[in-house]
């Protein structure tokens, strides 16, 4: 397919239409939603890491005032609800499948993790609940922990799962490992490094709540729920583990504040008070304290990683080859088993023609939360390892940053990875250039000369990246282990008078659905855009879809949208030259109007619609009334971003202090509908990433598995002043093969920027001798990685 | 314990017998209906609960309904004209894309309006994030913030 | 939040006595008190406010002293024009305390009484050797702050005011712990007419003098006179944010950058 032509309504900084009601206190979240006659939910929580739940004693709690009913995992297996699904099998090197442990809702004999789910107390008032909470007698015999991966997968660790004694989940590997060996034997450089990806907690502002509603009258449901996808959350629950019927089930998603990946996965809480409500026959509410947010949202990263890069004299890249160990907490999350394998494994090409590469990962439970997506979900994890790699390599090999890389760029598309995917096109060192003009990279050895004087450090580091995004192609998928498909879903509803809403699967949670989605029908109607309103977070009014994650709402929700624009455009040809007495094929549809080419005789969208709906003159005989369409649209290909990320900081030698002065990012995401939201989705991108980069840090205790960053308090958190303002730009090469050329923004930031961050102290700290760092690069770390150094010099 | 609580919120005089215990975000959320008003954490750092007290920016999480007995209280509701019609700092947000999901915003922006009204016009892009530190926002990367309360303090009269 | 009785007495005298007789806890601003009640780490049973009690609030100066009422907010210490003129360093401490809100409501005896070991205002009441007045008697800064939480008031002691003596030059620099914004490391160094004062916050299980600093900054009031000494790192915390020897580095760091910027340079 060619790459599409422009599109109207794209390209202009339309204000968000949502912003009124979120800035004037009118937006509506899960917990500002009310029902009568609500009750209160608070779970009772694992203190400890891993013990075994000897006895539960509900007497005294049962009397606490208020206090309706108390719920353990006993109630939910004599009731037959089942565990939380994992929603990816992988098959391991062996080709057996992975191990998947039971996961319950509520604890049953065994607590894995401190914030495990033990009890659940249903009150009058959250307050009575958690008193009562406190007299809940539940009596631990506590078992050694373990929450490291690699110490999980050491012989003799404590088994966190009975039926999994080496805590192994899979081994899986992708790529030709004889090829990557013939490599290395015949390479004249092969660099080295091993890294850590910190482990993150996600934490969206808005935390985790949900209020189920079960009536009684017709033995159906109402969940508000805080989820990136409300109609997967219904069939997880209701298909997976409730066993009711879809239909007798609304999940509504309203506003949502945030996701970043934290809220895709169906969570213990939702799933119990949406069962506990028939229970006691009263809606039941429960919302997140920060406290349980930190222990039980469903973490992100956590890996550790060896990694080789086989070079010839010149630097071309020949091998990689990448061991993995993967922290998956104690239970496989919805997307917990995908994202460090087919969400990591096949991003390890990056923008270079490596021909061969090979790629282990060693997957682990451990006594930690769940961990799953957190936003990039495997791609950030994959262009860590790379983008340091090659960073390092170029020092080794004494090369520039940005010429290792220009070296070794793809510059032909489509370009067959050797780890399964196919970019259909790109411009990497377009981005490259234009991301180093940006950052004035001619000026720095000025500016690196001039902090000199001052005592401080100046660095550069770069991060050029890819991501696959728009997941994904639902037969690729599939056979790669996905148990769903991954179409999107969307319904154009022209009403009689031309305005329009529009329905879609995706969610938005920040990313401005309701603006971009309108401009793109307003555009193609030739309609204002206030009339245009777009509906979505609710099974019971949007059609069935995906929902908003991979940065895949515009590529696959929009061309879904866009679908069913094209059977309304088709539709209204055909009202159109009914209206006009003239041929079919010999209307143009343009600017809103509907008109027979070459005359000018035309019909208005707004007439036609009109038509649809009032058909006095209308053919009956071939035609349905109304104008409404839905379509879904299965992705052809994932979608490539990729972009150029330079980082410039300056360091403070005397206490370690990294200061970020300058970044620049130019990241090609394809066509663009809406540069304002674009940038702001990459500012909040590498606000994460550089807040990965420097600051955040998920730690447990090695010996009582406690964790140990449980509050904002000890999690840092970036704020507006640990961080700069960015310098952004774009380079534009559509998507070849959905009808908008879009390719999703969500994940750049946070993808390109924490390789950039710490390639940019590493350099700063050269000239001391520094060749490695860890994230976060703390203050104190970075004053030990030069105290190191010197000593090493001296020696 | 019960105890009688009154205040004025956003010019209405409201007053009622409360558990001694309840935060003033639980009064204004819970008690008022105004929902506007978020909690977004139990440390008092994120800032999403912010509303002015006395005309003070304050935390309503970190402080029981009971200590502001007598108190002006300010919401998120009640900066806009009675017409609806955004205050300035809320239409700078909106042209500078200073918010995305929404859950910071309304801490976010009560938090520009007292850093404007105390430092003047004369902020500057540190001083603007140096003085944002009460506040958490996980979408923006603070870029567009930054903007918009540069804006919001050029349009903000009287200040 | 465990439940409690709350009190709004209108004078000093009738907090004293409803705080010796009820053993409950006193509220000022609440900035710490509410969320450790929050997270149910206390359970005072009785908290008397003592918010409503004009006496304790308020900046005055007194001959060479600024004297400062216990509730006085930190943004009315950092605001004020007088401690501006007087206390510089006492301004801009007051001014980077927790975040804008928190300075609105966390008040001067709050904090002192609360005495954390990471809290910013201890530094600058040992650094600058101020009195600790209550409605009983004066407390002399040395002999206040008694370690991790501890303070000399008794169970039936309201702190209602704290005299700054003015000295000639001080300084106070924080390292921010990145994630609560509490001193890492704090160090508040003056010089005045009792000599020079080096106050460490944030490094130890309570604020301390450090007397080997004093020392060489009384020989030589320079940046330069402190950067041979050691401190030794055994009495100081480890943490998940900063090791004792780091502290032990950033000490030294930071008293060297409080004298330069005490000098003006």
């Amino acid at each position: 397919m060619n790459a599409p032509e422009k599109q109207p309504g794209m390209g202009a900084s339309v204000r968000r239409k949502e912003d009124y009601r979120f800035l004037t206190g009118n937006g509506q979240y899960t917990d500002d939603v009310r029902v009568p006659g609500q009750t209160y939910a608070y779970f009772v929580r694992s203190p400890h890491a891993h013990a075994k739940i000897r006895k539960i004693n509900k007497g005294a709690a049962m009397k606490a005032p208020g206090v309706l009913a108390i719920f353990t995992g006993e109630d939910l297996a004599a009731d037959k609800v089942n565990g939380l699904p994992c929603g990816w099998l992988i098959t391991d090197v062996k080709g057996q499948p992975m191990k998947e442990p039971p996961h319950p809702a509520l604890a049953q004999g065994k607590v894995r993790y401190v914030g495990d789910q033990v009890a659940v107390i249903v009150a009058e008032t959250y307050l009575q609940a958690k008193d009562a909470g406190e007299l809940l007698e539940v009596e631990y015999e506590t078992l050694p922990a373990v929450v490291d991966a690699s110490d999980a997968l050491n012989p003799g660790a404590p088994a966190v799962h009975d039926g999994v004694p080496d805590n192994r989940c899979y081994l899986w590997s992708l790529g030709d490992k004889a090829a990557v060996e013939a490599t290395f034997a015949k390479a004249h450089q092969v660099t080295k490094i091993d890294i850590t990806n910190n482990r993150m907690i996600p934490n969206a502002i808005e935390p985790r709540a949900a209020l189920a509603h079960y009536h009684r009258g017709d033995d159906s449901y109402t969940l508000y729920v805080t989820s990136q996808n409300p109609h997967l959350e219904r069939l997880l629950l209701t298909a997976f583990v409730l066993g009711l019927p879809e239909h007798k089930m609304r999940v509504i998603a309203p506003d949502v504040g945030g996701g970043f990946g934290s809220k895709i996965p169906l969570y213990a809480e939702e799933t119990v008070i949406a069962w506990a409500s028939k229970k006691v026959n009263r809606p039941i509410k429960w919302t997140a304290e920060r406290s349980e947010s930190f222990l039980a949202d469903a973490h992100g990263r956590d890996h550790r990683t060896h990694a080789e890069l086989a070079m010839d004299k010149d630097g071309k890249f020949l091998g990689l080859r990448v061991k993995t160990t993967a922290n998956l907490g104690a239970y496989l999350s919805t997307l917990g088993s995908v994202v460090p394998t087919y969400l990591y494994g096949t991003l390890l090409a990056g923008q270079y023609t490596t021909p061969a590469i090979y790629v282990e990962v060693d997957a682990a439970f451990t006594n930690t939360a769940p961990v799953d997506a957190y936003r990039g979900a495997g791609r950030p994890e994959a262009t860590y390892v790379l983008e340091r790699l090659v960073s390092a390599a170029a020092r080794e090999m004494r090369l520039d940053q940005a010429e290792i890389r220009r070296r070794n760029f793809i510059t032909t598309f489509p370009y067959q990875t050797p780890v399964a995917l196919q970019y259909d096109t790109g411009d990497y060192k377009a981005c490259l250039d234009k991301a180093m003009k940006l950052a004035d990279v001619a000026g720095f050895p000025a500016r690196r000369a001039e902090a000199e004087k001052r005592g401080k450090r100046r660095g550069l580091g770069y991060s050029t990246y890819i991501e696959a995004c728009g997941a994904a192609p639902s037969k690729i998928a599939g056979m790669l282990g996905a148990r769903a498909g991954l179409y999107e879903a969307g319904e154009v509803r022209v009403h009689p008078t031309g305005s329009v809403t529009v329905f879609t699967g995706s969610h938005s949670h920040g990313q401005g659905h309701e603006t971009t989605f309108a401009q793109v029908v307003a555009g193609r109607f030739g309609i204002p855009i206030e009339s245009v309103d777009v509906v979505h977070g609710d099974t019971g009014r949007i059609p069935f879809g995906m929902g908003t994650h991979s940065s895949r709402s515009i590529a696959v929700g929009g061309s879904a949208i866009v679908k069913a624009l094209d059977k309304i455009e088709a539709k209204g040809k055909k009202i159109a030259a009914h209206l006009l007495e003239a041929a079919e094929t010999d209307i143009e549809f343009k600017d809103g109007k509907f008109t027979v080419a070459g005359t000018d005789k035309s019909v208005t969208f707004g007439q036609v619609a009109l038509t649809a709906y009032v058909p006095h003159n209308y053919p009956l005989d071939k035609l349905e009334p109304g104008l409404n369409e839905t379509a879904f649209y299965d992705p052809l290909n994932f979608t490539y971003p990729a972009g150029a990320h330079i980082c410039e900081v300056e360091v403070d030698p005397d206490t370690g202090v990294v200061k970020i002065v300058n970044f620049s990012a130019v990241d090609d995401f394809g066509n663009i509908i809406n540069p304002m939201i674009v940038q702001g989705q990459v500012h909040g991108g590498l606000g994460q990433g550089i807040g990965q980069a420097l600051l955040e840090n998920c730690v447990y205790d090695r010996e009582t598995g406690q964790l140990v960053t449980g509050s904002y308090m000890d999690y840092a958190m970036p704020r507006a002043d640990d961080l700069p303002s960015f310098k952004v730009g774009t380079h534009v090469t559509p998507c070849t093969h959905n009808p908008l050329g879009v390719k999703g923004c969500g994940e750049a930031g946070a993808i390109g920027s924490p390789p950039a961050v710490i390639n940019a102290i590493i350099d700063a700290l050269a000239p001391l001798g520094v060749t490695h760092l860890d994230m976060p690069a703390s203050p104190e770390r970075v004053w030990r990685a030069i105290q190191q150094a010197k000593r090493t010099k001296v020696a | 314990m019960s105890i009688s609580v009154s205040m004025n919120v956003n010019g209405k005089a409201v007053g009622a017998q409360i558990d001694a215990r309840m935060l003033l975000v639980q009064f204004i959320r819970e008690h008022l209906g105004l929902t506007g008003t978020h909690v977004g954490c139990d440390t008092a750092q994120c800032g999403a609960c912010t509303v002015f007290v006395n005309g003070n920016a304050v935390k309503s999480c970190s402080a029981l309904a009971v200590q502001f007995e007598g108190a002006q209280v300010t919401t998120i509701e009640g900066i806009a004209s009675a017409n609806g019609e955004m205050h300035p700092m809320q239409a700078a947000f909106k042209e500078c894309h200073g918010l995305q999901c929404g859950f910071c915003t309304p801490g976010m922006v009560m938090s520009a309006i007292d850093l404007v009204k105390r430092n003047g016009k004369a902020l500057t892009e540190t001083s603007i994030r140096e003085g944002l530190d009460g506040n958490f926002c996980r979408c923006t990367g603070y870029h567009n913030i930054v903007k918009a309360v540069q804006m919001g303090a050029a349009n903000m009269k009287g200040v | 939040m465990y439940a409690f009785e709350f009190h709004r007495p209108k004078n000093v005298s009738e907090a004293a006595a409803l705080l010796a007789k009820s053993k409950g806890k006193l509220i000022a601003g609440g900035q710490t008190l509410v969320g450790t009640l929050k997270l149910r780490l206390a359970s005072p049973g009785n908290l008397i406010d003592l918010g409503g009690i004009g006496e304790l609030r308020g900046i005055k100066r007194e001959g060479n002293a600024i004297v400062i009422g216990a509730t006085t907010r930190h943004a009315e210490v950092a605001q004020s024009p007088e401690v501006r003129k007087a206390i510089p360093a006492l301004a801009d401490l007051a001014g980077g305390i927790g975040d804008r809100q928190v300075r609105n409501m966390g008040t001067l005896g709050g904090s002192v009484a609360n005495n954390d070991p990471a809290a910013c205002y201890p530094a600058a009441v040992l650094g600058l050797g101020a009195t600790v007045h209550t409605n009983k008697r004066t407390i002399a800064a040395d002999d206040f702050f008694k370690g991790m939480y501890e303070t000399a008031l008794q169970a039936d002691e309201i702190v209602t005011a704290i005299s700054f003596p003015v000295p000639k030059r001080a300084a106070y620099i924080k390292f921010c712990n990145p994630a609560s914004r509490f001193a890492l490391v704090g160090v508040f160094v003056s010089q005045g007419a009792s000599g020079v004062r080096v106050a460490v916050t944030g490094a130890a299980s309570s604020v301390f003098r450090a007397s080997e600093m004093e020392q060489a900054l009384t020989k030589n009031f320079s940046p330069d006179a402190v950067k041979a000494i050691k401190v030794d790192p055994g009495r100081l915390n480890s943490d998940l944010h900063a090791s004792a020897e780091y502290r032990s580095h950033l000490i030294i760091v930071l008293t060297g950058r409080a004298v330069a910027q005490a000098l003006g340079q």
